[in-house]
C-alpha cells in the first residue's frame, strides 16, 4: 500500500513451549505476510525463546506484522530492529567439490580469508562453516559456486541490538 | 489441595467460574466428564448438534455479558463446534469450548474419532489449550474463563485427552493466573486521548460510529452522554446496533452495505468521523478509498491490531471503550464551546425522514411492514436474534432496537443456522424476557434440529420464518447483478414449516396478513411453548438501501421503496 518494500528484521520474546512456532507461523500464513527467514533457540531464561524473523514489505505491513504478533498471547514481546544499531549474523554450512589438491587448496585458501572453518573433510569434498551478515554469506556462496556446491545450509539470520538497549522481559528470573 | 479425577476437578473448576450452565453432546471421548456432571448442579443442556451447542453458548454470552460454555467429544464432535468457534472469534464473544480427545499415548496415530483440533482452532482462538497433564486442570479453565471474557474477547478451548480425564491428582484450585504475553490494553494513553478531543473540539460536522465495542465495555451511557455534549448523530455497525436507542434524535441506524440513507450519506458529509469498539469491516466501509474521504477518522478500539489494519486513521486510542469515552467526555466538557449545529441537525433530519419513509415498504406482507409491526408488538427489552441474508438485513434496517444485547447477530462470519441456537442460549440467560428469531427459510433448515432442544429442556423462543422459499439474499444478488439468472437458490416450499414444528411438538402457524402475524406473535410470546410463525413473502423482495461488493457510499442504490 504505501511506501517501498526493503527487509525488516523483527526480534519476538516468546513462551518455550511446543505449539509456539505452529502459532506464530499459522499467523503468518494466514494474514498473507511472507516470512523470508526464521531462526530460534533458547534466550536468556530457559523458559523463553528468542526468534528473529525477516520480513521482505513496506512500513505499513511490517507494523501489521509486529502488532498482529502483539496480539498472540504466547509471544511476549517483539520489536523492529534499526539495521544501524543490531547485530547480525547467519550460519552456513557448505559441502563443496575437491575433485584435485589444488581446488581443495582454494577453498581451504578462500575460507580463511571469510574467517570460515573447514569442519569436514572428505576425499573429493570439504564442508566449510562460516559465519556473518548475510551478504558475506552471499558473497562466499557465490564464490564456492564455481567449485561445485553439493550441499548448502543456512540458518537464516539472528541479531541482537548492539550495546545497552535491549529486548528483554522485565524483572526475568 | 484436593484429590480428584481430571473429570471431577473440570466440573469443579467450572463451580468456581460460576457457570451454571453448559451447552453440549456427549461422546466417547468425554464419557468421564459426563459422568462427574451426572453428580453435579452445573444445568447441562443437551443440544441435537455441536455446532448449535457453541452458537447456544455465544448466544448466552451476548445476552448476558458472561462467559458461555460448551463441550462436545473428540473428532467430528470438536470439528462440528468449528462454525460455531468462528463465529464468536469474529464477534469477538467470550465462549470456552471443551473437547474430549484420544487418550494421550493414541494422540497423532489417527485414533478412532482424533482430530487435531488445537491445529484446527489456533486461528480462530484468541488461545487455546490440551491438558498434558491434569493437575493444570483447574489453571486451565481459569486462565480459559479470564482470557475469554478479558481485553477484546474471544473463544478459548480446552482439549482434554480422556486419560486426563480419569486419572487422578492432587488438584490445586488457588493457583494465579498469570500470562505475561497478554497485553490488554484497558486505560487510555493521555495523549492519544488530547489529539482526538483536540480534533473534536474542531469539528463542525462530527459524526460517531460505533461497533460492537461499545456493548462489550457497557458504554451506552458514555456513548450518549459524548454524542448529547457534541451534537454529533451516531451510525452503528450490524455489532453495534442497540448501542444507543434507535428511537433517539441522534440515532442513524446502521451503516454500510445495507446501511440506512442517514447512516450512510452523513458519514460521506463528516468532517471529523468517531470510531469506536469497530474494525472497518469490508461490510461497513464499502471500497476504503470512498469511505467519509472528507473526514479526518478517530478510532478507539481496544486491539491495537485494528488500528490501521483496514483503515489508516488520523489518529487512534488504543483502549476500552468506555473508559477512552468517559476520558473523551471529561475533557471535552470542560474545553467546548457550543456551537452552531443547527444546519447538521436539519441535514440529520432530513436523512431520517428519508429512511422512515422506506420502513412502510411495498404493501402487502412487506419485510419492512411485518418488522415495524413486530417491534409494536415486542417489550423493549424483548431478544431479538437473526440468521444471515435478507432476514438479517430486513431485521437490522427497519427493527429498531432500544437497549443493549437485545439484538443478536452474526456479523463477521455470516453463519446461516446461528439465529436459532442463539435464541436458545439468550432465552437461557434472560428466561424472563421474550426471544425472537428472525429467520429465512434457508437459514432456518441449516439448525432446526435444535426444535427438539427447546422442546425437551423448556426453552421457549418464537421463529418467525421469513418464508420467501429462496435462498434469498443470494438470490437478490443474481437478480440485480447477474440478470435474473437463479442458479441454486430456489428452495421449492420444502419443508412444510407448520408441519415440521408440529414433529417436534413445538407450535407451528402460517399466517398471511399483518393482523395474523400480529395475532399469532402476540401469542407465541407468551407461550410456554416454541412457535414457528411461517409468513410467506414475495420471492422478488429485495433488502434496500444496498451498496453494492466493492462500491461506496455515494453509489448506494435505494431501490424499489423511494
Amino acid at each position: 500500500m504505501s511506501g517501498e518494500n526493503k527487509l525488516y528484521t523483527i526480534s519476538a520474546l516468546v513462551e518455550h513451549r511446543p505449539g509456539v512456532l505452529y502459532n506464530i507461523s499459522n499467523m503468518f500464513r494466514r494474514r498473507g505476510f511472507n516470512i523470508e527467514t526464521i531462526s530460534v533457540g533458547a534466550a536468556e531464561q530457559h523458559d523463553i525463546a528468542r526468534m528473529t524473523i525477516t520480513v521482505n514489505g513496506d512500513e505499513r505491513t511490517v507494523e501489521q506484522v509486529v502488532k498482529q504478533l502483539n496480539k498472540l498471547i504466547d509471544v511476549i514481546d517483539v520489536s523492529i530492529l534499526d539495521p544501524k544499531s543490531t547485530v547480525t549474523r547467519e550460519l552456513a554450512l557448505l559441502k563443496v567439490n575437491t575433485q584435485d589438491a589444488r581446488v581443495r587448496a582454494d577453498v581451504i585458501n578462500y575460507t580463511e580469508i571469510f574467517k570460515g572453518h573447514v569442519v569436514d573433510v572428505a576425499h573429493e569434498s570439504l564442508v566449510v562453516e562460516i559465519t556473518g551478515d548475510s551478504d558475506k554469506i552471499d558473497a562466499f556462496v557465490d564464490l564456492m559456486r564455481s567449485f561445485g556446491i553439493r550441499e548448502l545450509a543456512r540458518t537464516g539470520i539472528t541479531a541482537l541490538r548492539r550495546g545497552m538497549s535491549s529486548v528483554k522481559i522485565e524483572g526475568g528470573n | 489441595m484436593a484429590k480428584m479425577t481430571g473429570a471431577q476437578a473440570l466440573v469443579e473448576a467450572l463451580k468456581r467460574q460460576q457457570v451454571d450452565i453448559v451447552f453440549g453432546l456427549p461422546g466417547g471421548a468425554t464419557l468421564p466428564i459426563y459422568d462427574a456432571l451426572y453428580y453435579s448442579e452445573v444445568r447441562h443442556i443437551l443440544m441435537r448438534h455441536e455446532q448449535c451447542a457453541a452458537h447456544a453458548a455465544d448466544g448466552y454470552a451476548r445476552a448476558s455479558g458472561r462467559v458461555g460454555v460448551c463441550m462436545a467429544t473428540s473428532g467430528p464432535g470438536a470439528t462440528n463446534l468449528v462454525t460455531g468457534i468462528a463465529n464468536a472469534y469474529m464477534d469477538s464473544s467470550p465462549i470456552v469450548a471443551f473437547t474430549g480427545q484420544v487418550p494421550k499415548a493414541m494422540i497423532g496415530k489417527d485414533a478412532f474419532q482424533e482430530a487435531d483440533i488445537i491445529g484446527i482452532t489456533t486461528p480462530i482462538t484468541k488461545c487455546n489449550y490440551q491438558v498434558k497433564n491434569n493437575s493444570d486442570i483447574p489453571l486451565f479453565v481459569k486462565t480459559a474463563f479470564y482470557v475469554a471474557s478479558s481485553g477484546r474477547p474471544g473463544p478459548v478451548l480446552v482439549d482434554l485427552p480422556k486419560d486426563m480425564q480419569v486419572e487422578a491428582a492432587e488438584m490445586d484450585f488457588d493457583s494465579v493466573v498469570k500470562i505475561r504475553g497478554y497485553k490488554l490494553n484497558c486505560e487510555p494513553d493521555p495523549s492519544e486521548v488530547k489529539r482526538a478531543v483536540d480534533l473534536l473540539l474542531q469539528a463542525e460536522t462530527p459524526v460517531i460510529l460505533v461497533g460492537g465495542g461499545v456493548r462489550i465495555s457497557n458504554a451506552s451511557s458514555e456513548l450518549m452522554a459524548l454524542a448529547e455534549l457534541l451534537m454529533a448523530p451516531v451510525a452503528t455497525t450490524l455489532m453495534g446496533k442497540g448501542s444507543i436507542p434507535e428511537d433517539h434524535p441522534l440515532s442513524l441506524g446502521l451503516a454500510g452495505m445495507h446501511g440506512t440513507i442517514s447512516s450512510n450519506r452523513l458519514i460521506l458529509k463528516a468532517d471529523v468521523l468517531l470510531a469506536v469498539g469497530m474494525r472497518f469491516s469490508d461490510r461497513t466501509t464499502g471500497n476504503v478509498d470512498g469511505f467519509c474521504p472528507e473526514a479526518k477518522i478517530i478510532h478507539v478500539d481496544i486491539d491495537a491490531a485494528e488500528v490501521g489494519k483496514n483503515i489508516r486513521p488520523h489518529t487512534h486510542v488504543v483502549a476500552d471503550a468506555k473508559m477512552a469515552l468517559q476520558a473523551m467526555y471529561s475533557q471535552i466538557v470542560r474545553e467546548y464551546k457550543k456551537k452552531d449545529r443547527s444546519l447538521w441537525m436539519s441535514r440529520v433530519e432530513e436523512f431520517k425522514k428519508q429512511q422512515e419513509e422506506m420502513a412502510k415498504g411495498n404493501g402487502g406482507l412487506s419485510p419492512p411492514q411485518l418488522l415495524t409491526e413486530l417491534r409494536k408488538i415486542l417489550p423493549v427489552d424483548a431478544i431479538v436474534t437473526t440468521e444471515v441474508g435478507q432476514n438479517q438485513m430486513w431485521a437490522a434496517l427497519y427493527l429498531k432496537t432500544y437497549k443493549p444485547r437485545t439484538f443478536i447477530t452474526s456479523g463477521g462470519l455470516g453463519t446461516m443456522g446461528f439465529g436459532f441456537p442463539a435464541s436458545l442460549g439468550a432465552k437461557v440467560a434472560c428466561p424472563e424476557v421474550p426471544v425472537v428469531d428472525i429467520a429465512g427459510d434457508g437459514s432456518f433448515l441449516m439448525t432446526e434440529q435444535d426444535l427438539a432442544t427447546s422442546i425437551i429442556e423448556g426453552i421457549p423462543v418464537t421463529v418467525i420464518v421469513l418464508n420467501n422459499s429462496m435462498l434469498g439474499m443470494v438470490a437478490q444478488w443474481q437478480r440485480l447483478f447477474y440478470n435474473r439468472r437463479y442458479s441454486q437458490v430456489e428452495l421449492r416450499n420444502v419443508p412444510d414449516f407448520v408441519k415440521l414444528a408440529e414433529a417436534y411438538g413445538v407450535q407451528g402457524i402460517r399466517v398471511d396478513s399483518i393482523d395474523g402475524f400480529a395475532k399469532a406473535v402476540d401469542a407465541a410470546i407468551k407461550s410456554d411453548v416454541t412457535t414457528v410463525i411461517d409468513v410467506p413473502i414475495s420471492p422478488e423482495e429485495n433488502v434496500f438501501p444496498m451498496v453494492p461488493a466493492g462500491a461506496s457510499f455515494k453509489d448506494m442504490i435505494i431501490g424499489d421503496y423511494a
